[in-house]
C-alpha cells in the first residue's frame, strides 16, 4: 500500500529523517512511535505531502508521491490541534473535503450525514468548532478527514490533547472504526501505551532512523535494541559479558558479577558484549527457592505498593539492582516486605539480549 | 481605567483619599481632553457667529454646509480618496501580513521595521518628500497621488491588524485545507480570509478615518480638482473661524468616534 524507500530530510544540519524504509499494508494500523525529535512526524508530513524527502521514495497504491502536492493526494490527515476551519459551522467543516472535490450536493449530503451517524455527532451539524467540547472537536477532525475517502488516513497525535479517560475511550473507537472502514490508519504517537493497544505493528523511531518494526507482540517480547526495550513498557537493561558459549546456552555476566543463563540464539553473533533485557513483571520473587535456569537470592531493598502491583527493587550480591512487579502483597501466600531476604528465578526464555549502541 | 469606587472591606482611610485624589485626577484629564470638542458640538447649533456667546439655537449651519458647492465638492473628494485607500491598504496590508507570516525572507525583520516607519515618520517629510518623488517621476497631482501617498502611511495600519491576528491563528489551518484538496489559494480564500475577517474590517476603517482626517501630506499632494475636506476647512479657518466650520467638525468628530469604537469593537472580537 505504502512503500517508503531509503526516505532522509535534513532541516538544514539536523537529520530529522535518515535512510528509513518501510512498507505499510493496505488496512493495517500501523503506528510511527518514538520520543519527540526522532522524525516520525516529519515522515508522517512527507506521507501527507507537507514535506518532500531530500532523498528516497515514496509510493501510495503504486503512485510515486514523492513529490506531489498535497491536496493531489489521495490521502487525509487528522492534525494534532484539528485545524478545525472556526468560521464554518461542523457540517461546512466536514464537507470541505467533498466541496473541494466537486461532489454533487445531494450525493454530498447523504455521505456527510453516514460519516456524522459513524462519530456519533447527530444534532450538532450546525454547531461551530467553538462551541464543542475537546472530544467532539476530535470526531469533527476525523469525520472531515474521512469522509472524502483516503486511502491512508494520516493521525498525528490526535488524541494527545483528550483527558486520560477519553483518550481511552477514543482509544477503542478509532480502532472500531478502522476495522469498519478497512482504510489503512498510519498514526503518530509518542505514547508507547497507546501504540501497544490500538495498533497492528508499530515502527519505533530513534533518532531518525527505524529502530524496529514488529506486531505489537514482537515489539514488546522481542526488541532488538536496547533503545526498543525501554521506551516500549519498562525493563531492568543490563550491561553483559559473554564468557561462555556452548551449545544451546550462553552464559554471560553481569556488571555486579553476577551469572546469567541466556538462550544462545538470542546472543548476536561476534559479539563480546550486549544488554539483557528484563521485563519487571518477568522476575520471579518468592520466599522459596523456585525452580528456574537462573536463581540467585536476594534482598528487598525498597518496596512500592501500588494499588494492583507491589513494586519491589531487589539487590543482589555485589550490588546489581533490578526491578520486579508482583501481584500486590495481600494476593501472595507469603506477603513480601522491604528487607526481607528473598529468591529470585529468572527464565532463560524471558531474558532478552539487546544491542548496546 | 481606574478604579475610584471603594470595595465593600473598606480600605484604610489613607488609601481611600489616594483612591479619591486619583479618581478626581482622572476626571479632571478627561475634562481637559473632551471639553474642548463638547463646546465645539454645542456652538455649531449657535444662532450668534461668534463663539463667545450663547444666544440660541438654530440649524442654520447645518443647513449651510449642505449647500457649500466647495464643502460638498471637498468632501466627495475625500469619500473617493478614502475609499480607494482603504481598498488599497486592505490589498496590500492583507496580502503582506501573510507573505510576512508565511514565508521565511532573509530580511523579514528589517522589512517589517521599514513598512512601519511611515506610521511614525512626520506627515511634514512624508508630504515633501511624495511632493518631490511625484514631481521628479513626472506624475501630475490629483486624485492619484493623493491616493499613493495616502496608502503609504495607511497600509501598515491593515498590515499590523492582520499580522497580530494571524500571530493567533492554528498554522494547522492552511494544511488541513490543502490536506482536503484545496490548492494555495483556494485555502488562503477559504480558510485564511474569513479567519482575518474582523482584523482586515478593523484594519480598513483605520485606514479609511486616517485618510478622511489627514491634511498636511494631502496639502503637499493634491492638486487644485483633488483637495480633500480637511484641506479645505483649513484654508477656511485661514480667513477665520465660522460657525459653519463648528458644524462641519462636529459630523466630523462623530463620525470619527463612531469608526474608531466600531473598529475597537472589531478588534476585541477578532482578539477572542
Amino acid at each position: 500500500m505504502i512503500e517508503i524507500q531509503g526516505v532522509t530530510k535534513r532541516f538544514g544540519e539536523f537529520t530529522a529523517v535518515n535512510d528509513v524504509s518501510l512498507h505499510i499494508k493496505a488496512g493495517e494500523f500501523i503506528t510511527l512511535l518514538g520520543p519527540s525529535g526522532c522524525g516520525k512526524t516529519t515522515l508522517l508530513r512527507m506521507l501527507s505531502g507537507f514535506e518532500t524527502p531530500d532523498a528516497g521514495l515514496i509510493r501510495i497504491a503504486g503512485e510515486d508521491v514523492t513529490r506531489l502536492a498535497p491536496y493531489r493526494r489521495n490521502v487525509n490527515q487528522v492534525f494534532q490541534s484539528y485545524a478545525l476551519f472556526p468560521h464554518m459551522t461542523v457540517r461546512e467543516n466536514i464537507g470541505f473535503g467533498l466541496r473541494m472535490q466537486k461532489v454533487a450536493a445531494a450525493e454530498s449530503a447523504r455521505r456527510i450525514d453516514e460519516v456524522v451517524a459513524l462519530v456519533a455527532l447527530q444534532g450538532f451539524e450546525d454547531r461551530k468548532p467553538g462551541q464543542l467540547s475537546g472530544g467532539q472537536r476530535q470526531r469533527v477532525a476525523l469525520a472531515r478527514a474521512i469522509v472524502p475517502r483516503p486511502s491512508v488516513l494520516l493521525l498525528d497525535e490526535p488524541l494527545s490533547a483528550l483527558d486520560a479517560k477519553l483518550r481511552g475511550q477514543m482509544q477503542l473507537e478509532l480502532k472500531r472504526l478502522q476495522k469498519h472502514l478497512g482504510i489503512t490508519f498510519v498514526f503518530v504517537t509518542h505514547d508507547q501505551e497507546e501504540a501497544l493497544t490500538m495498533s497492528d505493528r508499530i515502527a519505533v523511531f530513534n533518532h531518525g532512523r527505524l529502530e524496529q518494526l514488529g506486531t505489537t507482540t514482537e515489539i514488546y517480547h522481542q526488541p532488538r535494541t536496547a533503545f526498543v526495550a525501554d521506551f516500549i513498557g519498562e525493563t531492568n537493561l543490563l550491561p553483559a559479558d559473554l564468557i561462555d558459549l556452548t551449545g544451546a546456552t550462553a552464559r554471560v555476566r553481569l556488571e555486579g558479577g553476577l551469572e546469567l543463563n541466556v538462550n544462545a540464539a538470542q546472543w548476536p553473533a561476534g559479539l563480546r558484549r550486549a544488554s539483557i533485557s528484563i521485563r519487571p513483571e518477568k522476575v520471579h520473587v518468592s520466599k522459596q527457592r523456585v525452580a528456574c535456569e537462573n536463581v540467585f537470592e536476594a534482598r528487598v531493598a525498597v518496596e512500592l505498593f501500588q494499588g494492583v502491583l507491589d513494586r519491589l527493587v531487589l539487590e543482589f550480591t555485589g550490588g546489581t539492582r533490578l526491578t520486579a512487579v508482583v501481584a500486590n502483597e495481600s494476593a501472595l501466600l507469603e506477603a513480601i516486605h522491604e528487607g526481607d531476604r528473598v529468591w529470585c528465578g529468572l527464565h532463560a526464555d524471558d531474558l532478552v539480549v539487546v544491542r548496546t549502541e | 481605567m481606574l478604579k475610584t469606587s471603594t470595595s465593600r472591606l473598606s480600605p484604610p482611610s489613607g488609601l481611600r483619599l489616594l483612591n479619591l485624589g486619583f479618581g478626581v485626577w482622572t476626571a479632571l484629564v478627561f475634562v481637559f481632553l473632551y471639553l474642548p470638542i463638547f463646546v465645539l458640538v454645542v456652538y455649531s447649533f449657535n444662532t450668534s457667529r461668534l463663539n463667545i456667546l450663547w444666544e440660541g439655537f438654530t440649524l442654520r449651519w447645518y443647513l449651510e454646509i449642505a449647500d457649500n458647492v466647495r464643502i460638498i465638492r471637498a468632501l466627495k473628494n475625500s469619500l473617493i480618496v478614502a475609499s480607494f485607500t482603504t481598498l488599497a491598504s486592505v490589498i496590500i496590508g492583507t496580502a503582506g501580513a501573510w507573505l510576512l507570516h508565511r514565508y521565511r525572507y532573509r530580511f523579514s525583520r528589517t522589512i517589517q521595521t521599514l513598512i512601519c516607519v511611515p506610521m511614525i515618520m512626520p506627515e511634514i517629510v512624508l508630504g515633501v518628500s511624495l511632493l518631490v518623488f511625484f514631481t521628479v517621476v513626472g506624475l501630475e497631482l490629483g486624485y492619484l497621488t493623493v491616493i499613493l501617498a495616502h496608502v503609504t502611511f495607511c497600509f501598515p495600519f491593515v498590515l499590523v491588524a492582520v499580522q497580530a491576528r494571524l500571530q493567533g491563528l492554528d498554522p494547522s489551518l492552511e494544511e488541513a485545507a490543502m490536506d482536503l484538496g484545496a490548492s494555495p489559494l483556494k485555502a488562503f480564500w477559504l480558510v485564511i480570509i474569513p479567519c482575518l475577517r474582523p482584523a482586515i474590517v478593523s484594519g480598513a476603517l483605520m485606514a479609511f478615518t486616517l485618510s478622511m482626517d489627514e491634511l498636511i501630506v494631502t496639502v503637499f499632494t493634491s492638486g487644485l480638482g483633488s483637495a480633500t475636506l480637511p484641506t479645505v476647512v483649513f484654508g477656511m479657518a485661514k480667513i477665520g473661524l465660522n460657525p459653519m466650520l463648528n458644524a462641519l467638525s462636529a459630523v466630523f468628530v462623530v463620525t470619527t468616534i463612531a469608526f474608531v469604537l466600531f473598529s475597537n469593537h472589531l478588534k476585541k472580537l477578532s482578539a477572542r
